[in-house]
């Protein structure tokens, strides 16, 4: 029985090594603040929801997959949370009545464990009526394959045979227990053998059999002996205590691997429900392959911007469908920023199955998100700033494939304005021919311009844009780089208008 | 070639010293050996590893082992080997414990069992090697021999046929309160796999194990001893042919076997040791050694440096030296801090282990094959030594000058750094004249930078800095200062991001 809510075919892996970036993600597009809006202060949706975000999908069916299920979940929420507390009874149960499989003795293995599969059948029975109530409401395939195997599988009659088991499993008339002569003659191999509990009187049946037999009856005050027999029974009953224990084991991961699978799209209905409140649009984005250059969106907002303002944010419209590079010039706080995280926010929801702060969204999917952005002083003193920069660039270059994306903000401006657009216009041009989408904030005039020069039909240039009087209107243009970034602007803001 | 042992080509000279030598400490040799045995305890290698070789013959023929050894495809053929007879000598070992008769055979047997398996798959092994040691060519006549021996084979045969009787042997135990029956096993299934086969459709992927090791130490309790008795009473045959196996084959290990295993573990022990070190970059070579002075090695390194900064991202700084003509001592100066310890330890390991025959940090080399090494270097002062450290420092230096031969290396690093500098000139300058007269292998750490000049005799030496930041150490030692690079594009360079760079380091 396997859950598959999160891939069609495995399980979500909490474990999946992070991209080697993701402090700098993290820092950069701000998801502290939307892990914060999934998570409503709970540790473990906060943990699961970050995994899956970083741990973006590839393909545009899997995609589909989440996309489909999380439709369903935004159908029927208050069904979703009900199958999710099944999980969450079961820990708090085992909390509160001291279960667990502790002991260092097979026959204590045994016990616990048989104590914990009866607390489980009782949840499983839960599931199960769930899955008869409601089944019918869910249409994506992910759900539907895993009520139908709840139904399947926890018939009533497997119900009855598992009980039977756990009565059997007490052991009330001794062992029986064949072995094999292993290295240095000590026994080995001790298997427990089946006795026929029908009938009581198994074991005189056993010894009045013709086959040669002998007996040994311990002193009764033969301490040593009888802790060895118990030993010894405690070897017979490993292998069952063994079998028992992963049952129940397995059994709990179940439990936590359906917590864990459903706290990812409990995490996106925390969120939908807070954009909701705020008035802000989602839709479910349209993955289109790695290969394809697709970038095309009407209303994309800065989810982050949002959920700290609390309040609707301006969306930006964009064509960028064929295009692999995005020169992004223009005033200063005129969204150049905002606009960078949008795309990245919008990219990693998107590859995670959720749906996207958007009116509109398509996107080719990515092979891997990397950002670097201007940094503040080292503070370690071990490198120059510059330095600094190229260290973490060369480190992105480390880890990039063709079909990544690479956000760069105010990046290679700690030199000067010449040798900064040199160097960074050598690094550009080496990743547009290795097939990697590049989206560039800057206000180095050199660099954007020796793009724009060469007219290439695969880029586009986009500009913060600014009114007559100096205001922002906090949109982005298709317009070609300017000398100047209107830096005027904010020191005449600051030191007052000057004729 | 008759096989005499795997380290020594000849039978008449000193295998093993018990005492470690004087300048280990000052080198750093005593963490290399250390490490280098640290796994390899039961086999007591550091004799060997303090008897360096005074022939080259013995130097070349462990070249020609260690070369073979090299090769995965034996070296991992004799680390199966190795790990086999540490489990005889275990089984052994435990035999002398045991008290009940059937258990003691029984661990005897298996002991036999290993032993014959370590020894056939190891002339099989050798057999498909490619070897070209002399060492290893006339071991694998020995050990094919002695495979093919009437006694071995007698041996392997009739413990496998013991063996297989005692397998075949099943039982049955009923354990009920105080008291359990013995009996043939009579085909009962088995319960485990039906209850594992009920809660099957819920596997999850792996799951702690439950199944406790229930095996404690050696021994048997005395029920299972009786258990043991009622299993032998229930089946005689199979024991009694257990009985006349020990009676043969009381002592089955080979005397040349017994220490080829050790042996062989000194190049193990070494391999392994530099396989480590090799893995992050580092090389090794096997050098020329001989009596000439006009030495060299390129990109070697301080070995105890390295083991130690293994698990660290610090990289090991590599550094030349050579010696032409009639060029004797290294003079070492610089700023502190930059590398000039290490490099004279460097020089001083490097002779070391060339003696002993084994490939020595570097890319290539030639040494010198001493009589001696002595070395001084600054140490701690001594309260229970009533003289002072300075005239501790001449005593010491005086008994190492009444020791030298023109074929001893000497290292000396920061003698009389407790003095005035005009003393420490002085002084220097005397030490040096009868160092020079005596025209050995030197290198000499020091401050005082006219020491580098005094005759044809000295090379100058410096540890090095960044040259646009001088509080920057590379730990570089070289003949003479580098030169520096320009800056900005040249960062790039070095974060290997030109464009060209790029375009290579990003693969489709």
């Amino acid at each position: 029985m396997r859950v598959f809510l999160m891939h069609p075919d495995r399980d979500f892996n909490v474990t999946q090594k992070l991209p080697f970036n993701e402090a700098a993600l993290t820092e950069d597009l701000e998801l502290n603040i939307l892990f914060n809006a999934m998570a409503l202060g709970d540790e473990f949706l906060f943990k699961v929801v970050r995994q899956a975000i970083f741990a973006s999908l590839d393909a545009p069916e899997a995609i589909r997959y989440r996309q489909e299920i999380l439709k369903d979940c935004l159908k029927n929420p208050s069904i979703v949370r009900k199958i999710y507390r099944i999980p969450i009874e079961s820990i708090e149960n085992k909390r509160r009545r001291w279960m667990g499989i502790f002991s260092s003795q097979p026959s204590g293995i045994l016990s616990g464990a048989v104590q914990m599969l009866e607390m489980f059948v009782v949840l499983l029975r839960k599931l199960k009526r769930i899955a008869d109530e409601h089944a019918d409401g869910f249409e994506s395939p992910g759900f539907k394959r895993f009520f139908a195997m709840i139904q399947q599988e926890l018939s009533d009659d497997y119900f009855a045979v598992v009980e039977n088991h756990l009565k059997m499993l007490k052991f009330h008339d001794g062992v029986l227990i064949s072995a094999e002569l292993g290295n240095g003659n000590e026994g080995t191999n001790y298997i427990l053998r089946k006795t026929n509990h029908d009938h009581r009187n198994w074991l005189k049946r056993v010894l009045a059999r013709k086959s040669p037999s002998y007996s040994y009856t311990l002193h009764p005050r033969d301490d040593a002996g009888a802790r060895a027999l118990g030993e010894l029974r405690d070897r017979g009953v490993n292998l069952v205590a063994n079998a028992v224990a992963q049952s129940a084991d397995h059994i709990d991961s179940f439990f936590n691997m359906l917590r864990l699978e459903l706290a990812f799209y409990i995490g996106c209905l925390n969120l939908s429900e807070r954009l909701d409140q705020l008035g802000e649009p989602i839709v479910f984005p349209e993955p289109a392959p790695a290969s394809e250059r697709q970038h095309s969106f009407t209303g994309l907002y800065d989810v982050a911007l949002a959920l700290t303002m609390k309040q609707k944010v301006v969306g930006n419209d964009v064509n960028a469908d064929g295009k692999d590079l995005a020169m992004i010039t223009g005033a200063n706080q005129g969204g150049k920023s905002t606009f960078l995280r949008s795309i990245g926010l919008a990219q990693l929801m998107m590859q995670c199955g959720m749906f996207v702060p958007a009116e509109s969204f398509r996107a080719n999917v990515c092979s891997g998100l990397f950002t670097h952005y201007k940094r503040e002083e080292d503070a370690t003193m071990t490198s120059g700033k510059f330095d600094e920069e190229l260290g973490r660039m060369s480190a992105i270059v480390d880890n990039i494939t063709p079909n990544s994306m690479v956000l760069f903000n105010e990046s290679f401006a700690a030199t000067n304005e010449r040798e900064g657009s040199e160097i960074a216009r050598q690094i550009v041009s080496a990743l547009l021919e290795k097939r990697v989408k590049v989206f560039f904030v800057t206000h180095l005039y050199e660099l954007a311009q020796s793009f724009h020069a060469q007219g290439m039909d695969n880029a586009i240039f986009l500009r913060a844009d600014r009114q007559e009087d100096g205001r922002r209107t906090y949109k982005l243009i298709e317009a070609p780089p300017l000398k100047t970034s209107y830096g005027v602007d904010a020191y005449n803001k600051i030191f007052g208008e000057r004729k | 070639m008759t096989f005499h042992s795997i380290l020594f080509d000849k039978n008449d000279i000193q295998k093993e010293t018990v005492e470690q030598p004087e300048f280990f400490t000052d080198l750093n040799l005593d963490q290399v050996i250390d490490a280098i045995t640290k796994r390899k305890k039961d086999y007591n290698l550091k004799p060997f590893f303090y008897t360096p070789l005074r022939d080259i013959e013995t130097i070349y023929y462990r070249h020609e082992v260690m070369r073979d050894m090299e090769d995965a495809a034996l070296m991992a053929p004799i680390k199966a080997f190795a790990e086999k007879m540490i489990i005889v000598r275990r089984y052994l070992g435990l035999v002398e414990k045991l008290d009940s008769h059937h258990h003691k055979q029984g661990w005897f047997l298996e002991a036999a069992l290993i032993y014959c398996d370590a020894v056939t798959d190891l002339a099989c092994d050798l057999s498909l090697a490619n070897l070209k040691s002399r060492g290893f060519l006339a071991f694998r006549e020995y050990v094919t021999n002695y495979v093919h021996s009437h006694v071995f084979q007698a041996l392997q045969k009739e413990a496998q046929k013991v063996k297989n009787g005692l397998s075949n042997v099943k039982y049955s135990v009923i354990i009920q309160e105080g008291r359990f029956s013995v009996r043939g096993y009579e085909d009962e299934a088995d319960y485990s796999v039906e209850v594992e086969k009920t809660f099957e459709k819920f596997k999850q992927g792996a799951v702690k194990d439950y199944r406790l090791d229930l095996y404690k130490g050696s021994g048997m309790s005395h029920i299972e001893a009786k258990i043991l008795e009622f299993v032998a009473l229930l089946f005689p045959a199979p024991f009694a042919a257990l009985d006349q196996f020990c009676a043969n084959h009381s002592q089955f290990v080979d005397e040349t076997i017994r220490i080829f295993d050790r042996e062989i573990q000194f190049y193990v022990a070494y391999l392994e040791f530099i396989a480590e070190i090799k893995s992050k970059g580092l090389p090794f070579c096997y050098p020329q050694v001989g009596a000439s002075r006009e030495v060299f090695d390129y990109d070697g390194f301080d070995l105890a440096l390295a083991h130690a900064l293994i698990f660290t991202e610090k990289p090991v700084i590599c550094n030349d030296f050579f010696l032409k003509g009639a060029e004797r001592i290294i003079v070492v100066s610089g700023p502190n801090q930059g590398g000039k310890t290490t490099f004279a330890r460097a020089f001083g390991q490097l002779h070391y282990l060339a003696s002993l025959g084994c490939p020595v940090p570097g890319r290539e080399a030639r040494l010198f094959l001493f009589d001696q090494i002595f070395t001084h270097f600054e140490r701690q002062e001594d309260i229970r030594n009533l003289r002072g450290k300075l005239e501790d420092d001449l005593t010491r230096i005086h008994d190492i000058l009444a020791r030298i031969t023109p074929n001893s290396i000497l290292i000396l690093n920061e003698i009389f750094a407790s003095t005035t500098l005009q003393d420490a000139v002085f002084l220097s300058k005397e030490i040096m004249a009868k160092v020079m007269e005596v025209d050995l292998l030197c290198v000499w750490v020091t401050f005082i930078d006219e020491l580098s000049t005094l005759s044809e005799k000295t090379v100058s030496m410096v540890s090095t800095v960044v040259p646009e930041n001088p509080a920057m150490r590379t730990f570089k030692i070289v003949r003479r200062s580098a030169d520096g690079l320009a800056y900005a594009l040249s960062l790039a360079e070095k974060h290997r991001l030109t464009y060209k760079q790029i375009k290579e380091r990003i693969t489709s």
